[in-house]
């Protein structure tokens, strides 16, 4: 029973719920208690034990559905050969097959093993030859042949060799019976294996391509991948914000807040029974973030966008800018709208025209300047080709001066820059990190150490 | 002290799921067959219980429910931003500790008075112990006062998810060992494990170490059949028709893409102000006029009202 655990622990691992050894632990204690008697008892309890949230409890009731019931195997004595057992006479064995077969136990059970026998065999078979490790659908007749194996189907095939050749009349109608019941064993065994895939693959290819994406350049990722970049992108945008969403204050110790000691300790006499310590505070973050949205970085604009969704989540003070010829603000659609609605309407807006940085720029430090101040960081997004026109570093320095970091991600690698109409080279010298950023990776990388700086003390 | 007749039979009232379920119908909390499996293996493990789900499906009142019926004492602490374990644990007595002082002031002269040089006072003085560090001066908070119990209770820690994460740290040793330690005296271990609930809203995601220390039980909104005998406990004045008609709007509504559905208490809420209102079945303008105590979003409120006519003539149907 404790292999069937531990399969089932696997299974659970491949559906995404995490099963610590402690919480397997706890398992076997619950199913100690509990028992394998009564089934929706056992599911409740170690549904209890556990999955851990909402989501868990549901991947946890599919998997527990699947997993113990896959031992439901056909019993082919009423329903496929219902003359079998007839002909053996009240399911006596003649003694006669009885010295054919001799001592193999596989020809006994296609014979006339019960279909509880034969789950029990190919179960013990599927422990021995590691089917809880499948995990693409290419490999499933490979561990169907593996199992037949282990079961001793070798064995089989040259007994029915064996039996054909003879002569006696006897024999060559058992390896008829024999045959048949090696097709029953075929089909059995397929079948045992797709729901065994089922059970311990089924997202392993999904999880496959997540990562595959988490590495894959912004500006080359399908557009039908768009739903799982959404996740995982959300995904990451949450883990941030669970990081970084509290922790406000930081107790300093050493320093002493006279005023509020005395004030807490009135109670006795204004003896320092309680001190309170100076703390300080830190700034939420500040951000905004200006993205490219022209035809030269189309392919990744809407990726970056997706990303400016993100982080809104994670940021509340996060103002967002997008521009290409000219620059518009962002803020109200990201806050307010759906992403599905809000990457349209802001690429129609001001999206995949020609870039001008020059006068994006320009629009930003007429009517946005405000938003910056020495706290803010600014996070630009671009490739910084900006069709020969001005590039306008004198306004780049303006930002350069006012903010408290500007951080430029360039979806180019850093040889490009600097070539053709790229005015990177340039602006970089107004920059305090300007970096290649192109795979989900990078941008939950760096994020992760502009929203650090924050949070240090 | 308290002089509280020890309660009868625990250990048999959580013995077995059905009782369980039965015990907490007859004190007015009808709990599906998962919240009592909870208990059960809460029981046998000796490990906390992590409720999740929305505001208003039953969360608290499933501890004080279980206090309830089981007869043991319930210990009760709300957590919140800044809780820590001066306000969870113990606290010294300050105050009384300073009175003292002031008082025996005069008492301590005269047993110092014979003696000679500082070193000797200082030895007599030893020799007393530590007179203002010791359980009469401990003023116990609500997690030492459930550890202290000699016949168990049951702990709920409400809220846990708007405490701060030190505090979450600091949960962890008497969620698992059932014991504290306080330096001035040694570890205090719980004379009798209490059942412990913590209830999460969800507002943050709770630590790994402590989830993996709790049974995790999740409590849904109820389907329609256990919402009536939810409701049917609780008000029990109302009448059959009603009850019908009033859940089934109620569950209609959970259809309805709002800002927050509306849980069982709204729903218990509802039924007792119809009731007041003399209602016997759903009529278009009383529930428009009560929808307040439904929803609690002026947004959803102004949703639902339009649909308000239709939907009330559809349960009236049925």
């Amino acid at each position: 029973m404790q292999q069937t655990l531990e399969n089932f622990f696997r299974a659970l691992r491949s559906m995404d719920v995490r099963i610590s050894p402690a919480e397997a632990i706890d398992a076997h204690k619950t199913v100690d208690t509990v028992g394998y008697g009564d089934r929706e008892f056992l599911k409740d309890a170690l549904c209890i034990a556990l999955a851990k949230s909402e989501e868990e409890v549901g991947s946890f009731e599919e998997c527990f559905d699947m997993f113990f019931t896959r031992e439901e195997f056909q019993d082919r004595r009423d329903s496929d050969n219902p003359s079998s057992s007839d002909e053996s006479g009240d399911g006596e064995r003649s003694e006669s097959d009885q010295d054919l077969i001799g001592d193999q136990e596989l020809a006994q059970l296609v014979l006339d093993g019960s279909a509880t026998d034969m789950a029990q065999a190919m179960e013990r078979a599927a422990n021995e030859a590691n089917v809880a490790n499948i995990r693409f659908g290419t490999q499933r007749g490979l561990f169907t042949r593996r199992i037949l194996d282990k079961m001793g189907l070798r064995d089989l095939e040259l007994l029915i060799l064996r039996l054909k050749r003879s002569e006696d009349e006897g024999a060559s109608d058992l390896a008829q019976r024999l045959e048949q019941g090696r097709r029953y064993l075929f089909e059995e065994a397929r079948q045992f294996i797709n729901r065994q895939f089922e059970l311990y693959a089924r997202n392993a290819g999904e999880q496959l391509r997540e990562e595959f994406l988490l590495e894959t350049r912004l500006g080359a990722i399908d557009p039908r991948d768009a739903k799982r970049m959404h996740r995982i992108v959300r995904r990451m945008a949450k883990q941030l914000a669970t990081k970084y969403a509290k922790r406000r204050k930081h107790t300093k110790r050493g320093v002493l807040d006279v005023r509020r000691t005395l004030r807490r300790n009135m109670a006795h006499d204004g003896i320092p029974f309680e001190t309170v310590w100076k703390q300080t505070k830190i700034d939420r973050p500040k951000i905004v973030a200006i993205c490219d949205v022209s035809g030269s970085v189309a392919a990744s604009a809407r990726f970056l966008l997706l990303f400016l969704y993100s982080l809104n989540e994670v940021i509340a003070t996060l103002r967002g800018y997008a521009f290409s010829g000219n620059l518009i603000e962002i803020s109200d659609i990201l806050e307010h709208k759906e992403v599905e609605q809000g990457i349209p309407e802001i690429l129609d807006k001001v999206g995949f025209r020609p870039t001008d940085y020059g006068r994006s720029l320009a629009d930003f430090t007429e009517n946005h300047l405000d938003s910056l101040d020495r706290r803010t960081t600014v996070i630009i997004l671009g490739d910084g080709r900006s069709n020969n026109t001005d590039p306008r570093t004198d306004l780049m320095r303006v930002i350069h001066d006012r903010a408290k970091s500007v951080i430029w991600l360039n979806p180019e690698p850093e040889t490009f820059w600097g070539t053709g109409d790229s005015e990177m080279q340039r602006y970089k010298a107004f920059c305090h990190v300007a970096q290649h950023c192109s795979t989900v990776k990078d941008l939950e990388r760096i994020i992760n150490d502009v929203l650090k700086t924050y949070f240090r003390a | 002290m308290k002089n509280i007749v020890p309660p009868h039979g625990v250990d048999e009232k959580l013995a077995s799921v059905e009782s369980i379920m039965e015990g907490l119908g007859e004190v007015g909390y009808i709990a599906s067959r998962r919240i009592a499996t909870a208990l059960f293996v809460a029981q046998n493990l000796s490990k906390p219980i992590l409720v999740e789900g929305s505001a208003g499906v039953g969360k608290t009142e499933l501890a004080l429910s279980t206090a309830n019926w089981l007869g043991l004492p319930l210990i009760r602490m709300q957590c919140y931003e800044g809780l820590d374990e001066s306000k969870a644990l113990y606290e010294w007595k300050y105050g009384k500790q300073l009175l003292y002082t002031q008082i025996l002031k005069d008492k301590m002269g005269d047993t110092l008075s014979d003696t000679k040089g500082l070193d000797e006072a200082m030895e007599r003085l030893h020799g007393f112990g530590d007179m203002f560090f010791s359980e009469q001066f401990l003023e116990p908070r609500p997690l030492l006062k459930a550890l202290r119990e000699e016949h168990g209770a049951v702990l709920l820690i409400d809220e846990v998810d708007k405490s701060d994460e030190e505090f979450e740290a600091f949960l962890l040793e008497i969620l698992s060992e059932f014991q504290i330690t306080i330096p001035e005296l040694g570890t205090i271990k719980a004379v009798k494990p209490p059942l412990v609930f913590l209830t999460s809203n969800n507002m943050r995601e709770m630590g790994d170490a402590l989830k993996r220390r709790c049974l995790h039980l999740f409590i849904p909104l109820p389907d329609e059949k256990l919402e009536r005998r939810i409701v049917a406990s609780r008000v029990p004045d109302i009448e059959e028709r009603l009850r019908r008609q009033l859940v089934a709007f109620v569950q209609a509504l959970r259809a309805v893409d709002l800002k927050k559905l509306p849980s069982i208490s709204e729903t218990i809420d509802w039924a007792r102000v119809l009731l007041l209102l003399h209602a016997d079945s759903l009529e278009i303008d009383m529930v428009r006029e009560t929808l307040n105590v439904l929803l609690k979003f002026e947004q959803d409120i102004e949703a639902v009202e339009r649909d308000v006519a239709e939907l009330t003539r559809k349960e009236n149907q049925a």
